[in-house]
């Protein structure tokens, strides 16, 4: 079940995001901030949470699911540091993908060369 | 004031001219395209957690393999093949920010280490980081201030 | 001779005595793809960067048109060079190596006919017998330049264009040869105010308007005196905008109009939406496929207009509108 609630929350996410994409003048890169700055407002108001134990990596995987772990980091380095906190988590929340993309990414600058679109 | 009217007129016009995609066909690419890499991140979910790893390691080893394979289909020429079939099906997950990273890396790495890969690495993916931290930072103290006043979210 | 406002018509015409082109492998497999001289197998021309590839295009465009004729570098007095990369470093780095004295020209998508024109008005006006017009564009430096990584996973819009990898090298002098230029009617800045620089035929039609009108005003010609009006790179998008912009003014150019962004690429098979655009494109589809025409007399007299898009991205990024330019160039059959 977790499976199929996975593909159609994850896809629906796609699916209207691909509106924007195709109806307005707004370019992928604004897409993905949108995204991102999204998922941190829907984590705050607390209505991200109960909708990713519901669908899973549906609710995970999409830049989305970044930004209110984004937002995780920020909360809970403020309930343990005070003020500090708010410049502590989120980097730290967001250290595992970030890191991941420019280390695998680096790493395949060595390994690839550019190669032309057919 | 009468070029601007024109101006608009003429967008209005050109507008109408130019074919568009099938919205409703690119709306199913990108459901069918991001859904199944949600369940590829399940299913790397399920697994770790099968394993009794805890839930969010178990979710940082989803990112980190969904990030992995989308690096190497990068690298393999294969992922833009697969975001010009499924749109933002592809663009919206993590793997999207993936490419956004290892495609800057691989085209500019002639411009050098440092100028090249090193400051046009982020040139799409920094914006995301950027409005991210931006946007839970704000969030941030206002749940700070919150607290102070003894709201309790 | 000056006519009307905006064109000369050369009391001695000025000769296009030879010309070279060579593409990419996209465009080698293309309906034009065996009227190319020379066609590339890796986009790479044995180069490290796309940016070397296509300077390496351009020096091997020029020496293909030289060879033709039999000429030396030495012998050409001066080249006109362009290409779409930031201050036409393509072109800086590829004529280098020919040690002709240069002038480096920058029309976006036009920069064929600026070349075209510039050169043989400088044949007409007496100031040397060869000159050399030459321009490139390359998928690759474009993509880097105005867009993406070519990883990076993107969605193109039906309206786009796919950048032509490919260089084209004319010889214009006063050498009798099968093609002359008889005239040129240079283009304005027009620009209606459009800020979408994925629809550039729609950025560029207003300016091809402008251009062809005013060519037929000051030769005092009817669209029929041409066996064709060619375009640049309007694409299919930017096409029907300029049969409606022409119909508007009173003409009708749609029997005898071509486009060489719509020739050089299949549309369906090759999937490249609008059809081809950049310097390579006009100037290679005029090389490979519109002068044997000439030569053979097939066509006697046609108008080429190269259009262009004179965008950069701090100008799109900044809000600005992309304005439009296109150069007419009458060549005829002689």
């Amino acid at each position: 079940m977790d499976y199929v609630n996975a593909f159609w929350v994850g896809g629906i996410i796609c699916a209207l995001a691909q509106i924007l994409l195709d109806r307005t003048k707004l370019m992928p890169g604004r897409v993905m901030v949108l995204l991102v700055c999204g998922g941190a407002v829907l984590g705050f108001l607390n209505l991200y949470e109960p909708f990713q134990e519901f669908a899973g990596a549906g609710a995970s995987v999409p830049l989305l699911g970044f930004g209110n772990v984004l937002w995780k980091g920020v909360k809970e380095a403020v309930q343990a540091e005070g003020f500090i906190g708010t410049f502590m988590g989120g980097f730290k929340a967001a250290a595992v993908g970030t890191s991941a993309a420019l280390i695998f990414g680096y790493i395949a600058s060595w390994i690839f060369e550019p190669k032309m679109k057919k | 004031m009468e070029k601007e009217k024109l101006e608009k007129e003429y967008e209005q016009y050109v507008k109408e001219k130019t074919p568009v995609h099938n919205v409703y066909m690119n709306m199913l690419k990108a459901f069918i395209t991001g859904g199944a890499i949600c369940v590829i991140g399940q299913f790397i979910l399920n697994y770790c957690k099968g394993k009794g790893i805890a839930e969010d390691i178990s979710a940082s080893w989803t990112s980190l393999s969904l990030v992995f394979l989308s690096v190497l289909l990068t690298g393999l020429n294969v992922y833009y093949k697969i975001a010009k079939w499924g749109g933002a099906g592809a663009l919206v997950p993590i793997t999207g920010f993936a490419n956004s990273v290892a495609s800057p890396a691989i085209e500019y790495k002639k411009e050098g280490q440092v100028f090249g890969i090193g400051c046009k690495i982020f040139t799409i993916a920094g914006p995301v980081i950027l409005y991210g931290i931006m946007t839970s930072w704000t969030l941030g103290v206002i749940y700070y201030f919150l607290i102070k006043a003894g709201v309790t979210l | 001779m000056i006519k009307g406002s905006q064109s000369i018509q050369f009391d001695k015409s000025p000769f296009l005595i030879s010309s070279g082109s060579i593409v990419g492998k996209k465009e080698g497999e293309g309906p034009l793809g065996n009227l190319f001289d020379v066609v590339g197998e890796d986009d790479l021309f044995g180069e490290k960067t796309w940016e070397a590839a296509e300077s390496t295009m351009q020096k091997e465009a020029c020496l293909l048109a030289l060879g033709k004729a039999h000429v030396t570098p030495e012998e050409v007095r001066y080249i006109y060079g362009g290409d779409l990369l930031r201050q036409g470093i393509a072109t800086s780095m590829g004529m280098e190596a020919l040690q002709i004295p240069m002038f480096g020209l920058y029309g976006a998508c036009s920069t064929s006919g600026e070349a075209l024109a510039l050169s043989s008005m400088a044949v007409a006006a007496g100031y040397g017998d060869l000159m050399l017009a030459v321009t490139s564009s390359h998928f690759g430096s474009a993509e880097k330049e105005f867009r993406f990584p070519l990883g990076y996973a993107t969605q193109r819009p039906l309206s786009a264009h796919w950048t032509v990898t490919g260089s084209g090298a004319f010889l214009v002098g006063t050498r009798k040869s099968h093609v002359r230029i008889s005239g040129v009617t240079v283009g304005k800045i027009v620009d209606y105010g459009l800020k979408d620089s994925q629809n550039m035929g729609a950025c560029m039609a207003p300016a091809a308007c402008d251009t062809i009108i005013q060519n037929l005003e000051d030769f005092e010609r009817k669209e029929s005196d041409y066996d064709r009006i060619i375009t640049g790179d309007l694409g299919y998008v930017g096409q029907s905008i300029l049969f409606d912009l022409i119909r508007k003014k009173g003409k009708d150019i749609k029997p005898n109009h071509m486009d060489c962004g719509m020739v050089i690429f299949d549309q369906k098979k090759q999937d490249t939406h609008a059809g081809g655009s950049g310097c390579g494109c006009a100037a290679t589809t005029l090389a490979s496929y519109i002068l044997p025409k000439l030569e053979k007399g097939e066509w006697k007299r046609i108008l080429f207009v190269p259009t262009g898009a004179l965008m950069s991205t701090v100008s799109f990024n900044e809000g600005e509108s992309v304005p439009g330019i296109a150069h007419g160039i009458v060549l005829e059959h002689c």
